[in-house]
C-alpha cells in the first residue's frame, strides 16, 4: 500500500484586542446583558455608516509585521454576501481582494524524541492577513424551533490569519497555533484566549499519494482548543484515509467537530458551493498605510498610521525571549519553551534565580520537575502556587549551602506545598533534616549501625 | 444571452428574490442587456475604479467606546423578541450525531 501524504491548511480568526468595535463605537466585551453592546450600525439600521478603527489597522500591522509579512500600503475593503441570522447586514465587511498584509512566515517547534528532548523547528508560510468583522452570536431552541439572537460580538474587530497547508499533522497544527497563540498575546493584538472565542481555528484537510495531485479537502470547525484541534486534525485524516482505502470518495464539505465523540460531523447548511458575491465596500476609501519615507509633511498625526514607527517598539517575540532565556542563564532549548508555555513561569524562574546562588541550570530542575509537576496535578496556575519564588530560593540556598541533602529537600518541598506559612528553615528544624557536619558525630553513628548488625558485618567482611 | 432557470433558481436562492412570473424574468433580462452596454467601452490598460471615493482619505476613528447600551430601543423593532435577544427562525445548524459505533475510531 502506497503511503499517505496528509496535508492541512489553517484558518484562524483573531478578535483584536480594542476598546471598541471595528467599524462602529460599542464596546468589545465579553459576557455582557444580551444586545446591550450594540449600536445602530452593528443592528445594521438604515443610514448608518462604518468608522475603522484606528487601534484595530494598528494591532493587525504589528501582527503582520511580527509574521513576517509584506505590509500592503494600501488596501481595500469588501462585502461578502450571505444570509444567517447573527449577520444582520447580510453581508460581512472583509478585505477579500487586497488585505492590509501578505505574504509571511510563522516558525514553531515541536518537541520530538524520547524523551521530548530534541527540539524541530518548522515553518509555516502565511498567505494572508486580513481585517474582517465578527458576527453576533445565535443561540439554537430547538424546542421552540427558534435562534435567539444576540448581536454584542456583531462587528468586534478580527484578524484573520490565513496559513498555508504545509502542515502535515495534529500535531504540527496545534504547535503552530499555539506559538501564534503566544505571539499575538505578546503584542497585545489579541488575548487569543480560545475559550473565549478570542481565538477560532478551521482546519483543511486532504490526503494524498507522494507525486500525484492534492486531494479532496474537507473544512473542519467548531474547535474549541488546542488539544481538540489536533484530535480532529488527525481523526479527519485518518477518516479520509479509511474511506479513500475502502474505494470511497471524499466530499468537498464542511465537518465539525464533536469533541464528545472524538470526531467530525457533516454540517447541513454548508452543502454545496457557496457564491458570496464578493464586491468592493463602497463606503470605505482605500486603507493608505505610511512609512518613514512616504510620511506626507502635512497631515494630522491621529490621520496617519506609520509602519516603520510600529516596527521599532514591537516587543520581543516568544523565540527571541526564548533565545535570551537560553543565553541568559545556559538552560537547555527545551527548557525555555516550557517556561514560556506556562502564565508566569518565566517570572517565577527568573525570581528565584535573583534570590539565589544555585547555578539557573540546577534552579531550572526544581522549576520544572517539582514545581511544575506539582502544578499541574493540582490543576493550579503559576499565580496559585502555594510556594512563593522567595519561599523556594529559601530552600534552594539551604541546599546550596550544604546544610542539607537533596532528598531533604525534596521533603521540605513537600511540606510547604501545604501552605501552611512555615519557612524551610522552621521545616528542617522541625523534621530534622539538617546535614551533619561533625566528623565525630558521623563516626558515632557508623559505628553504632556496624555494632547494630553484626551478622550483616562479618557476611560483607568476608566477601 | 438569455438567462436559463438554472441561474435565475441560483440568483433567486442567493439572493432571496423571487422573480415571481415572466414579466418579472422578462425585466431582469432587460437590466442586463442594459448592464451589458459597459462592455461596449474599450477599457484596455485601464485600472478599474471600484469607488468614486478612491481618492479621499480614509477617517480613523479614536478607539473610545461611545455607542451601545441602547437595547430597548433596537428592540423596539423586532416582530418578536425573548429576553432581550431577537428571535428568528432555526437553520443552519449540524446534522445530529451519529452514533458512536460508526464514528468512534479503533484505538483513537
Amino acid at each position: 500500500l502506497s503511503p499517505w501524504v496528509p496535508v492541512v491548511g489553517l484558518e484562524i480568526h483573531a478578535q483584536i484586542s480594542s476598546n471598541s468595535k471595528l467599524f462602529s463605537g460599542s464596546q468589545v466585551q465579553f459576557a455582557a446583558p444580551p444586545n446591550s453592546l450594540v449600536s445602530f450600525f452593528d443592528a445594521s439600521l438604515p443610514g448608518t455608516l462604518p468608522v475603522l478603527n484606528r487601534r484595530c489597522v494598528e494591532a493587525a500591522v504589528m501582527t503582520g509585521l511580527a509574521l513576517n509579512c509584506s505590509i500592503n500600503k494600501k488596501s481595500m475593503f469588501d462585502r461578502k454576501h450571505y444570509f444567517y441570522a447573527d449577520l444582520p447586514a447580510g453581508y460581512q465587511i472583509t478585505q477579500q481582494r487586497i488585505p492590509i498584509a501578505v505574504n509571511g512566515s510563522l516558525s514553531y517547534s515541536l518537541c520530538i524524541g524520547n524523551k521530548m528532548s530534541q527540539v524541530v523547528t518548522k515553518t509555516v508560510r502565511i498567505k494572508q492577513i486580513q481585517l474582517e468583522q465578527d458576527s453576533g452570536k445565535s443561540l439554537h431552541d430547538d424546542t421552540r424551533s427558534q435562534t435567539l439572537v444576540d448581536l454584542n460580538r456583531a462587528g468586534v474587530g478580527l484578524m484573520e490569519v490565513v496559513m498555508e497547508p504545509d502542515m502535515c499533522c495534529g500535531e504540527e497544527a496545534a504547535a503552530a497555533v499555539r506559538e501564534l497563540q503566544l505571539i499575538l498575546q505578546t503584542l497585545g493584538s489579541s488575548q487569543a484566549v480560545m475559550a473565549e472565542g478570542q481565538l477560532r481555528v478551521d482546519a483543511n484537510i486532504s490526503v494524498h499519494h507522494p507525486g500525484e495531485p492534492y486531494g479532496v479537502r474537507t473544512e473542519v470547525k467548531n474547535i474549541n482548543s488546542i488539544r481538540f484541534l489536533a484530535k480532529a486534525v488527525d481523526y479527519e485524516i485518518q477518516r479520509q484515509i479509511e474511506e479513500l482505502e475502502n474505494e470511497g470518495t471524499i466530499l468537498n464539505e464542511t465537518r465539525a467537530f464533536d469533541s464528545k465523540l472524538g470526531c467530525t460531523v457533516p454540517m447541513r447548511d454548508k452543502e454545496g458551493k457557496q457564491d458570496y458575491r464578493f464586491m468592493p465596500e463602497p463606503n470605505l476609501p482605500p486603507l493608505i498605510l505610511y512609512d518613514a519615507k512616504s510620511l506626507p509633511a502635512n497631515m494630522n498625526h491621529e490621520q496617519v498610521i506609520n509602519i516603520d514607527w510600529i516596527h521599532e517598539r514591537l516587543p520581543d517575540l516568544p523565540s527571541v525571549k526564548r533565545a535570551k532565556l537560553v543565553e541568559q542563564y545556559g538552560i537547555l532549548p527545551e527548557h525555555s519553551f516550557t517556561l514560556l508555555n506556562e502564565d508566569g513561569l518565566t517570572e517565577f524562574f527568573e525570581n528565584v534565580v535573583r534570590q539565589t546562588q544555585m547555578k539557573p541550570r540546577k534552579v531550572i530542575g526544581w522549576i520544572l520537575n517539582d514545581l511544575l509537576c506539582y502544578l499541574k496535578q493540582h490543576s493550579l496556575t503559576v499565580k496559585e502556587s502555594p510556594v512563593s519564588s522567595f519561599l523556594l530560593a529559601d530552600l534552594l540556598n539551604l541546599l546550596e549551602k550544604k546544610e542539607i541533602s537533596a532528598a531533604a529537600a525534596k521533603q521540605v518541598l513537600t511540606e510547604l506545598w501545604k501552605g501552611e506559612g512555615k519557612n524551610p528553615l522552621e521545616i528542617v528544624k522541625e523534621k530534622k533534616l539538617e546535614l551533619i557536619q561533625d566528623q565525630k558525630e558521623l563516626e558515632q553513628i557508623c559505628q553504632a549501625v556496624i555494632d547494630g548488625q553484626e551478622n550483616e558485618v562479618i557476611m560483607i567482611v568476608l566477601g | 444571452p438569455k438567462v436559463t432557470a438554472e441561474v435565475l433558481a441560483h440568483l433567486e436562492h442567493l439572493a432571496l428574490v423571487d422573480f415571481r412570473d415572466a414579466e418579472g424574468v422578462e425585466r431582469l433580462q432587460k437590466a442586463i442587456q442594459f448592464a451589458d452596454q459597459l462592455q461596449e467601452v474599450n477599457t484596455d490598460g485601464v485600472e478599474p475604479m471600484d469607488s468614486v471615493l478612491e481618492d479621499r482619505c480614509l477617517y480613523l476613528r479614536e478607539d473610545n467606546v461611545t455607542e451601545g447600551n441602547c437595547a430597548k430601543e433596537l428592540l423596539k423593532n423586532a416582530r418578536e423578541k425573548v429576553e432581550e435577544y431577537f428571535v428568528a427562525p432555526p437553520g443552519n445548524i449540524p446534522l445530529p450525531k451519529l452514533d458512536e459505533q460508526q464514528t468512534s475510531l479503533q484505538g483513537s
